[in-house]
């Protein structure tokens, strides 16, 4: 405690004179309210963590020791390795910490584009004028991430941060969950030791914007695993983590810029936005083969835990070990990894990779790589066993010889090639020309159905009305206070429809001059149609090895 | 014929242009690719040196601080280590000697050790002398080379004289992990003799060799190694270590 508040009051008194973004708020949040308190969040992420926190045991260790006993082999790793590594690794930090800290920020800074030493963002338009701020910090108070600008440069913002949350923390006991003002929503969660704070112009609810800094905290356990940072945090409070971070800037950067906050147009953000993954439309035989030949080829090998296949951000198969499944969340970090990674095209990789809802304490060793040079489709075999390499890379190039054998590689290939792969998809909705997209998700998957984007939500302003309007209706339906089963709305350039089932929950935009009985016969047609195609858009249940 | 199938693995701290120097030798197609390496990359090579296969499966590792606890899990059983630093980067080059002993530490077996100074196209920048890396290099008991990765210079020497390295490892028979054995497509028959690979006069040599240090470099004489002639240094020790750390001028805080 004593260590926060030295800064604090640093960080307080520096509030007046600098920061014009942060002054406004300081001003107005008498009126508006400082917190909204722990009740407005999301009830589904605290479950989630609450979950996360019961399993206090971590499954990849379990893993290996069931492994250990069965096969009795020496080359298996005990659980109690990685915990040594760590220690020798905090240990190797400690002692590098002095001389490297110094050279590595002078390094950091010299690669930003803009080197003025003293460069006001807080007075800079272009800055100020984002749609979007994610910051992140320690609980120290020290800079680690900031999407916009160098973090190095808005250490007085950092400074005013953590002393919102430090207030809120200790003079109340409570924890601060957003700040309202001027149209910006400031959304703050803490997590281990660290603060991640958005600031946001869009039309994203608290809750979105808390589960986009969830996304972003678990693909920073995803990169360090949450034991080995809490380890780091424990043994020195101030520890500057992005020193462990560097080179997974572009990971979290990736992960952020799926909306149009940075003028990007794209189906991507509706996987976060409705919490699930889109999969990859292949005939039912196809998929079956594909599954059959992992399967074939991976269910000798004792300590796979996963073998995911991944074309264009879409899943086409999952195939899991018995009792274990991947979140969609997990499952998202993996997506996010392949889109950023290029390299992965070109050579065999073998990367430890931690999934934090699977288990946020330990790695799985991924065997990653593109099934041929002539597929795109990617590959990866998470293993709890390190020295599976080879084992992994001899079963990758059999499974690969196989499909191509039984031409899953063409189908793959035909589907990836066709200039939308949900061209048919595409023919479906013109048919009901009035119906301008769509999002279907089924109740019992975290699977999303959605139709390219088309005319006239492929300019940036017209799709981020669409996301506006997403946001808008999934944040009403999804309301914990009173949550909502129908809405139809006329508004000025759309009709919005959100409609939850039991089976499915159904968010679709049509045109304007629809009437109300038409909407409804188009969504009928629509559903019908759905549930007739429903395996080649859907995986009803992963298969096991 | 003989093959002999070695691990190699690549090793150094961020940045300073691994996974670069291996592209760059094995398909020499240089993708304008800055993202930096997650985890571990795997690719295999083949150098023939006259009767002699080599299968090199090289791990080129990413040089971030977090992946350094799991360094321990690539260099398990590895036959040699390239050792690469930023000529323009004396950090990089002070870095080399914690890999040192890091190895010295976790491996038992022999291990052949290439110490690689990239980026000598950046003359201008150059902050590690020449001599320095050099006498370093001597004292770990290891060969030293330039390379560009920009201009593709001195690339195939570091391979070579890695797999030739190995050669001598197999000859010797020190090491466990290495894996050495006849090819039944060997089209030439009982050619057992050792140090075939190094007559370097004989025509029918795939590869003439080109400037290649084996065992303790001497600088500025071209020397050829020969079956007799080598110079055998023992694989590195701690004492060497500590004779190689030279104070650079230049350098201060």
């Amino acid at each position: 405690m004593e260590i926060e508040q030295t800064p604090t009051n640093v960080a307080t008194s520096d509030t007046n004179s600098t920061s014009e973004y942060l002054d406004a708020e300081g001003e107005s949040d008498p009126d508006e309210g400082v917190a909204d308190g722990v009740d407005e969040q999301d009830d589904y992420y605290q479950e989630q963590e609450r979950e996360a926190e019961a399993q206090r045991h971590s499954i990849i260790s379990e893993l290996r020791g069931e492994l250990g006993t069965r096969t009795g082999n020496a080359l298996s790793p005990d659980p109690g390795a990685e915990s040594g590594q760590s220690k020798d690794l905090a240990a190797s930090v400690e002692s590098l910490a002095l001389s490297a800290s110094a050279s590595v920020k002078t390094e950091d800074s010299g690669n930003t584009v803009d080197d003025e030493p003293d460069h006001d963002y807080q007075n800079d338009s272009a800055w100020c004028g984002q749609k979007k701020h994610i910051f992140i910090l320690s609980e120290a108070g020290k800079p680690i991430y900031s999407l916009h600008g160098s973090e190095d440069k808005l250490v007085t913002l950092f400074g005013v941060i953590q002393a919102l949350v430090s207030f809120v923390q200790h003079s109340q006991q409570d924890a601060i969950t957003s700040i309202h003002a001027r149209g910006i929503k400031f959304v703050f969660i803490q997590r281990n030791s660290l603060i991640l704070v958005a600031a946001s112009r869009t039309n994203m609810s608290v809750q979105q914007l808390q589960r986009q800094l969830s996304d972003v905290y678990n693909q920073i356990l995803s990169t360090l695993t949450y034991s080995h940072m809490s380890k780091i945090f424990e043994k020195r409070k101030n520890f500057d983590l992005r020193r462990l971070l560097s080179g997974s800037e572009r990971l979290i950067y990736n992960l952020l810029s799926n909306d149009s906050s940075s003028k990007r147009v794209s189906n991507n953000v509706f996987d976060f936005l409705t919490n699930s993954i889109r999969v990859f439309p292949l005939a039912t035989s196809t998929r079956s083969n594909i599954i059959s030949a992992i399967q074939a080829n991976c269910s000798k090998i004792k300590d796979l835990v996963f073998a995911v296949l991944i074309a264009n951000n879409q899943l086409i198969a999952l195939v899991r070990m018995k009792k274990y499944s991947i979140h969609p969340a997990d499952l998202r970090l993996i997506f996010n990894l392949i889109e950023c990674s290029q390299s992965f095209k070109t050579y065999e990789n073998w990367t430890p990779i931690c999934l934090p809802i699977f288990d946020k304490n330990g790695y799985l060793h991924a065997h990653v790589s593109y099934l041929a040079e002539d597929c795109q489709a990617c590959l990866l075999l998470l293993s709890v066993d390190r020295n599976a390499f080879f084992t992994l890379s001899e079963a990758k190039a059999r499974i690969t010889e196989k499909l191509r054998k039984n031409h899953c590689l063409d189908a793959i290939n035909e589907g990836l090639q066709q200039p939308y792969n949900d061209a048919k998809l595409y023919e479906q909705v013109l048919s009901v020309p009035e119906l301008r997209h769509f999002l279907y998700k089924p109740k019992t998957t975290a699977q999303l159905l959605c139709p390219m984007l088309r005319h006239p939500y492929k300019s940036l302003e017209e799709f981020e009305r669409l996301e506006a309007v997403y946001c808008n209706i999934l944040h009403r339906i999804h309301n914990n206070a009173r949550p909502l089963k129908l809405i139809y709305e006329v508004r000025e350039r759309e009709i919005v429809l959100a409609w939850v089932t039991a089976t499915y929950e159904l968010y679709a935009v049509f045109e304007p001059i629809v009437d109300k009985a038409t909407v409804i016969k188009y969504v009928d047609k629509l559903i019908k149609w759905i549930e007739k195609e429903y395996d080649v858009y859907f995986i009803r249940t992963h298969a096991t090895f | 014929m003989r093959v002999i199938e070695g691990k190699v693995v690549v090793l150094g701290s961020r940045g300073v242009g691994k996974t670069r120097l291996v592209i760059k030798y094995i398909n020499s197609t240089l993708h304008r690719n800055e993202e930096p390496t997650i985890g571990v990359s795997f690719f295999t090579c083949k150098i023939m040196l006259d009767e002699v296969k080599i299968k090199l499966q090289i791990w080129d590792t990413a040089g971030q601080e977090r992946y350094k606890a799991l360094a321990p899990m690539y260099y398990r059983n590895a036959n040699a280590a390239i050792l690469v630093f930023d000529l323009t980067q004396y950090k990089t080059f002070a870095e080399i000697k914690s890999w040192i002993q890091e190895l010295h530490r976790n491996v038992q077996d022999p291990m052949i050790l290439t110490l690689v100074g990239n980026k000598m196209d950046m003359h201008a920048e150059r902050a590690v002398s020449r001599d320095e890396a050099h006498l370093f290099a001597n004292s770990i008991g290891a060969t030293y080379f330039e390379t560009s990765t920009e201009t593709d210079q001195g690339l195939e020497q570091v391979f070579l004289s890695t797999a030739l390295g190995l050669v001598r490892l197999a000859d010797e028979g020190k090491s466990r992990s290495l894996r050495s054995f006849q090819s039944c497509e060997s089209i030439y028959k009982n050619n057992n003799t050792a140090f075939s690979h190094l007559n370097l006069d004989n025509g029918s040599a795939a590869f003439r060799l080109p400037y290649v240090h084996i065992g303790i470099p001497v600088d500025g004489e071209d020397v050829r190694t020969s079956g007799e002639g080598r110079l055998e240094t023992p694989s590195w020790s701690i004492e060497h270590i500590a004779l190689g750390e030279v104070e650079h001028t230049s350098w201060c805080c």
